[in-house]
């Protein structure tokens, strides 16, 4: 699924990217060093992070796509980031669960 | 008592909690001499109490914003704190005295009209957090508190410009000293030794540049061709030692070294070392702070999660002195670089 899929089924509005880059399934936390742990590769992070550091993470975890949850502002240090490495970030007024729940067609990380 | 209100001092006191940090003397070597790791390092080593004015000039609840006027004028400020017993209870500033002028009600208590949505600064916080408050707040000055919330003292944008660009040109004097050619010898006996090496400085409590060492050890498996797998155990290794650095030390460098068979990664700091290492090394254990865990840090996951993903985890501390953390990922036959200028 590409980001601009993801952005409609989540009432997404897309930040950051393309619009082109692909995930395969779906992490979803707030705790970096959980995401680092356990999300998958191309995996749609799911988070309430709005910050800088989470594109650090999915940079290293192979992450190309970021869910803002309750309609969280990237700052612009974080856009910039996003641009360099190449993650597309999309706002959405949903909740990670309901955004969960919108993106079931997809597998969660696989379990590590 | 109009216009005769005598103006209360508060002499706040000194403490000790981050003194000794703010007395540790800057590593050239682990900053590599670079002036802009330097100003960061400043920003995060400096805090707002070792900048603050710690005299700070409030007024009571009960006085008149007249009294507040007077005040504001003979000292030529122009915000004050209204503040009992080192407690804050708002702030009068100059554009509440003119509304009081145009109202009609300079009479009236200080009480009733100062701003109570306050935003404070923490003694303990580091500059770099002071400098984006004053970036995202329009307010000249900010009164600061103790871990108790007792007004300890108020920091305005000049306080922390002076303080920075008194240390700025004592470390530039500190690095023209430093001669260079040592340096380049140093790199030249790397550059023939069989192995790459190289080492990122990590400056305390600047989360904002925190994982460019984790990151730049990625990109330079990647070129390496390390196989994936490997290449994000590292990187996974190297970020949370990288951000435990950030978060919890007083400041460090972390190490690449590719050997023959092996990659190292190695975390260093200037302490303050960990009191029970076993402790520290357990799933959801963490000394973090508010502010560190509302960025998603400070899990308590670091250390479990770089030993879980290395082949060898080593650690060693000292309380008051360093941490020093090793990680080993073995590479398999087929993954060990080859040797530079040698045969396919």
């Amino acid at each position: 699924m590409n980001t601009k899929e993801i952005a409609g089924k989540i009432e997404g509005k897309i930040l950051s990217g393309t619009g082109e880059e692909q995930a395969t399934n779906v992490y979803v936390g707030d705790l970096l060093s959980d995401v680092m742990g356990h999300a998958g590769d191309e995996c749609v992070l799911v988070t309430i992070q709005n910050h800088l550091n989470t594109i650090a993470v999915c940079t290293l975890v192979g992450c190309q796509v970021v869910v803002l949850c309750h309609n969280r502002p990237a700052p612009p240090d974080m856009i910039e980031g996003a641009a360099r490495e190449e993650v597309a970030i999309i706002s959405t007024a949903m909740s990670q669960y309901e955004v969960a729940l919108a993106l079931s067609s997809l597998p969660p990380s696989p379990r590590k | 008592m109009c216009g005769e209100y005598t103006p209360v001092i508060l002499q706040g006191q000194h403490t000790n909690d981050d003194e000794i940090m703010a007395k540790t003397p800057l590593d050239e070597k682990a900053l590599g001499g670079d002036s802009s790791e330097i100003i960061m390092e400043l920003l995060q080593r400096f805090k707002v109490r070792d900048v603050m004015k710690r005299q700070v000039i409030s007024i009571p609840r009960n006085a008149t914003l007249r009294d507040a006027q007077a005040i504001l004028r003979d000292n030529h400020i122009s915000g004050l704190p209204v503040s009992e017993g080192g407690r804050l209870y708002g702030i009068v500033s100059v554009n509440d005295i003119i509304k009081g002028l145009d109202g009609g009600w300079m009479e009236d208590s200080c009480e009733d009209h100062m701003s109570k949505n306050l935003v404070v600064l923490e003694a303990g916080m580091p500059l770099a957090f002071a400098l984006r408050y004053f970036n995202n707040y329009t307010y000249g000055r900010f009164p600061v508190l103790d871990s108790n919330r007792k007004l300890v003292g108020i920091v305005s944008q000049r306080d922390v410009m002076r303080a920075l660009l008194y240390e700025l040109s004592v470390e530039i004097r500190k690095l023209e000293r430093k001669s260079s050619p040592k340096a380049q010898a140093a790199a030249e006996q790397e550059a023939k030794e069989n192995f790459f090496r190289k080492e990122w400085a990590v400056v305390h409590n600047d989360l904002s540049r925190a994982g460019h060492a984790a990151n730049a050890i990625k990109g330079i498996l990647r070129e390496r061709k390390i196989d994936r797998t490997i290449m994000r155990r590292v990187a996974v290794a190297a970020y949370e030692l990288e951000i435990n650095i950030c978060i919890h030390s007083h400041g460090g460098v972390l190490v690449l070294l590719i050997a023959d068979n092996s990659i190292h990664i190695t975390a260093k700091d200037r302490g303050p070392g960990i009191e029970d290492v076993e402790w520290a090394c357990k799933d959801g254990t963490s000394t973090a702070n508010d502010w560190i865990r509302s960025m998603g840090f400070g899990a308590g996951m670091g250390l479990s999660n770089s030993k879980r993903v290395s082949d060898k985890f080593e650690i060693a501390s000292e309380v008051g002195k360093y941490t020093i953390v090793q990680c080993i990922f073995d590479l398999p036959k087929a993954e060990q670089p080859a040797p530079e200028g040698a045969a396919q």
